[in-house]
């Protein structure tokens, strides 16, 4: 059965036309289109594609379905190597690739910490054996994300780090970050930081207010967020360097992300689905599976979000795929792990932007491809002539219910179960290879 | 200007760092230099130009090679050296700089030759005593007999610094041999670039007259000498640097590299060297490319000029 569903087989090489269906480029929509992938890279697409001459080609009929770009994902934590128990290379690649995901950035939070070039090479090597999505790495800017000393950046970048950060914990001390970009600044490297001021965040749980106090709860202000981006963005304005503030969640983040933008400062942001979802109240009946870091915040943030990802405040989407196992859910919760997964249901609840709250369908597939794919420096995320055909094929009305069970991560945490949703992927091409085939 | 200072070649009084000085002045320093350095390989004789004089060495941090320098240079030319190494002895017992100033003041010496950590410190000192004092490094500030003798060796090796393109490379941010040789090359015409990683490099220093690279293949493109910096292992251990191969990597002086430079570039380097940190070893001991041992020997002759152009 799953042989069917995944490709894992590296040789095969065929010739795909995919015929009337909608193409997202993403820059623009082309309606009743086809889009030729010979020879591991997109030969040509458009409304003049179409069945004849097609001999060498295995034609598939997308009717009423959309072609895009394959996602970039920028936020997943894979677990490997250290945590096989939650995930694993192969497991992500499975759930990424059914996820619509091509191609994803790994967090150096594993165990060891990416903190050196050698695991970088060691995690693409086993990459390239699972043969399913694409995978890079970020670095860690500080040594055993300890955020004392900073970690072997440039060599990390030499060997393929596409940016660098301390995965789930902020850069705290100031002097610290200071350096990390004004070093990065050498080789024109990407900071991420995960925004959050710790020594007034520390211990809490949830986001504060009236659910956190009546729950009995620690909870965590909703502006330690901006304090740390504002911090971060004098440290920019003196160094010039590159800096991209991760999942973002308060409505006071986005407002001071717009200004750095008008001033001009090279800054960038994603968010995640939970946050433009949900709100705290999430988490009533003390759900574990709604613990997140950031923590699901106030509906008059969640709608400032949904605002910024309008106005391009926000550039990108990501999935946040924090996986973890029963054993650290199952918990009091105070005790429970934080985070969700995301690579199954990243897709789907973006397109939500498009139903609920009218934003434009290319807009919203140019948040999860062209966009994040600009940021960390990646040449994809884009349907051109000649471009690797990273593509994924999906119904954008087709209805279905979540249900972690059927999750191909080893983790089944999320907040969305049992949630009805509309839009599915149904096939994922990387390198003009179909990888993932639920037709 | 009265008659008299008119005829002193030096119209100074102390040397307290390259920033200020006048073309003219450089010029006679390096000049006198050149006439020692002759000196010296014709006779080992003593000279007797600071005969009977009394110069002291007052070094608060320590030095085995500017001071050796200054002593034997003092020798070289008759006078009577004092060295005072206090590290931090005496501020240890609660004397204050000015204080070590007065009480060396009292004993009337003739020049007091100085080195401390803190930048501005030799300058104070100077303010307080009646005789000449030469800076022989306060903190990250300035080095001038260090930058003149630099000047020196390239001066005999490429006949003009005029028009040469110079890369410093390393540590610019603690190093006062760099700011001594940014400002000494600039006024004598050179075009100066600094190469480092950012984080090595003070803000601002383009207004120093520098261009600034990160790359080092690109900073030494073309370039005619190449001014290799310390850099002081306890910067590099994921303070300033993430560690000493990632340094030597990217910013270590190696033959690579080098080939970016003109095909007859100079390597200086002040000492004391890290072999495998910001410079191959095979390098340093090139005598074709590095002029390192020889910057050794200009030392002595440049601080011999310094000492008779204070004293004439």
């Amino acid at each position: 059965m799953e042989k069917k569903i995944f490709n894992l087989d590296k040789k095969t090489e065929k010739n795909f036309a995919l015929l009337n269906a909608n193409i997202i480029l993403p820059n623009k929509e082309l309606k009743n289109s086809g889009l030729l992938i010979e020879n591991k890279t997109i030969k040509d697409f458009g409304d003049h594609v179409n069945a004849k001459k097609l001999n060498n080609f295995e034609i598939i009929d997308c009717k009423g379905l959309t072609i895009a770009p394959g996602i970039v994902d920028l936020r997943v934590q894979i677990r490997e190597p250290g945590q096989e128990h939650k995930e694993t290379i192969k497991s992500a690649s499975k759930s990424a690739v059914c996820g619509g995901i091509t191609s994803f950035i790994c967090l150096p939070n594993t165990n060891p910490v990416i903190d050196r070039p050698a695991l970088i090479n060691s995690i693409k090597r086993k990459a390239r054996e699972v043969a399913l999505a694409k995978i890079f790495c970020t670095g860690s800017i500080t040594r055993d994300l300890k955020g004392k000393e900073i970690s072997e950046l440039q060599l990390m970048h030499e060997s393929g780090a596409l940016g660098f950060t301390d995965a789930i914990k902020a850069v705290a001390d100031t002097r610290v970050m200071r350096r990390a970009l004004t070093y990065a600044k050498s080789f024109d490297g990407l900071i991420i930081q995960h925004p959050e001021e710790i020594s007034l965040s520390n211990e809490g749980v949830v986001n504060e207010g009236e659910i956190s106090t009546r729950l009995g709860l620690k909870g965590i202000p909703s502006y330690t967020e901006a304090m740390m981006i504002q911090r971060d963005l004098w440290l920019v304005r003196e160094t010039k360097s590159k800096y991209h503030a991760s999942h973002i969640s308060t409505s006071s983040a986005v407002q001071i992300i717009r200004q750095a933008k008008d001033e001009g400062l090279k800054v960038t942001c994603d968010t995640a689905p939970p946050y433009f979802v949900l709100n705290e109240l999430a988490i009533e009946n003390y759900r574990t599976f709604a613990k997140l870091s950031p923590p699901l915040r106030n509906e008059s943030d969640r709608l400032a979000i949904i605002e910024g990802l309008k106005d391009g405040t926000i550039d990108a989407i990501v999935s946040d795929h924090t996986p973890q196992d029963q054993d650290a859910k199952r918990l009091p919760f105070n005790q429970a792990e934080y985070g969700a997964v995301g690579l199954e249901t990243l897709l789907s609840l973006s397109l939500s932007l498009v139903k609920t709250y009218d934003l434009d369908i290319c807009k919203v597939i140019s948040l999860l491809t062209n966009n994040p794919a600009k940021i960390i420096g990646l040449r994809s995320g884009e349907i051109k002539k000649g471009a690797k055909a990273d593509i994924i094929v999906f119904d954008s009305e087709k209805p279905w219910k979540i249900n972690p069970e059927k999750f191909y991560s080893k983790s089944k945490n999320t907040p969305f179960d049992g949630m009805l949703v509309e839009g599915k992927n149904l096939m994922t091409f990387i390198d003009g290879r179909l990888v993932f085939d639920i037709r | 200007m009265t008659e008299d200072n008119r005829k002193k070649k030096f119209p100074h009084k102390h040397l307290l760092g390259i920033e200020g000085l006048e073309p003219p002045s450089i010029n006679y320093l390096i000049n006198l230099s050149q006439q020692f350095v002759d000196e010296l390989k014709l006779s080992s004789n003593k000279l007797s130009f600071l005969k009977n004089k009394t110069c002291i060495n007052l070094f608060f941090e320590n030095s085995t090679r500017t001071r050796t320098s200054f002593e034997l240079a003092g020798k070289k030319l008759g006078a009577d050296i004092l060295n005072i190494s206090l590290g931090s002895s005496s501020i240890k017992k609660g004397e204050t700089l000015i204080d070590t100033a007065m009480t060396l003041n009292a004993m009337q010496p003739n020049i007091i030759v100085v080195r401390h950590n803190d930048a501005g410190a030799v300058k104070l000192l100077s303010e307080k005593v009646n005789c000449s004092v030469i800076n022989a490094g306060d903190g990250p500030h300035e080095h001038p007999t260090q930058a003149l003798l630099d000047a020196l060796t390239i001066l005999r090796r490429k006949k003009t610094i005029s028009g040469l393109k110079v890369a410093i490379c390393g540590d610019i941010l603690h190093s006062r041999v760099a700011r001594s040789n940014i400002h000494l090359l600039n006024t004598l015409g050179a075009e100066v670039r600094v190469i480092a990683p950012a984080t090595l490099i003070p803000n601002h220093i383009e207004n120093m007259g520098v261009k600034i690279f990160y790359n080092m293949k690109m900073g030494l493109k073309e370039v005619d000498i190449i001014i290799m910096l310390r850099l002081q292992l306890e910067r590099m251990s994921g303070s300033y640097v993430p560690s000493i191969r990632e340094y030597f990597r990217f910013y270590g002086l190696d033959r690579e590299k080098l080939k970016f430079a003109k095909s007859d570039a100079l390597i200086l380097h002040p000492g004391p060297m890290n072999r495998g940190v910001e410079i191959d070893s095979e390098l340093a001991d090139d005598i074709d490319r590095s002029a390192i041992f020889e910057q050794v020997q200009m030392g002595v002759a440049v601080r011999m000029a310094c000492l008779k152009a204070l004293l004439e």
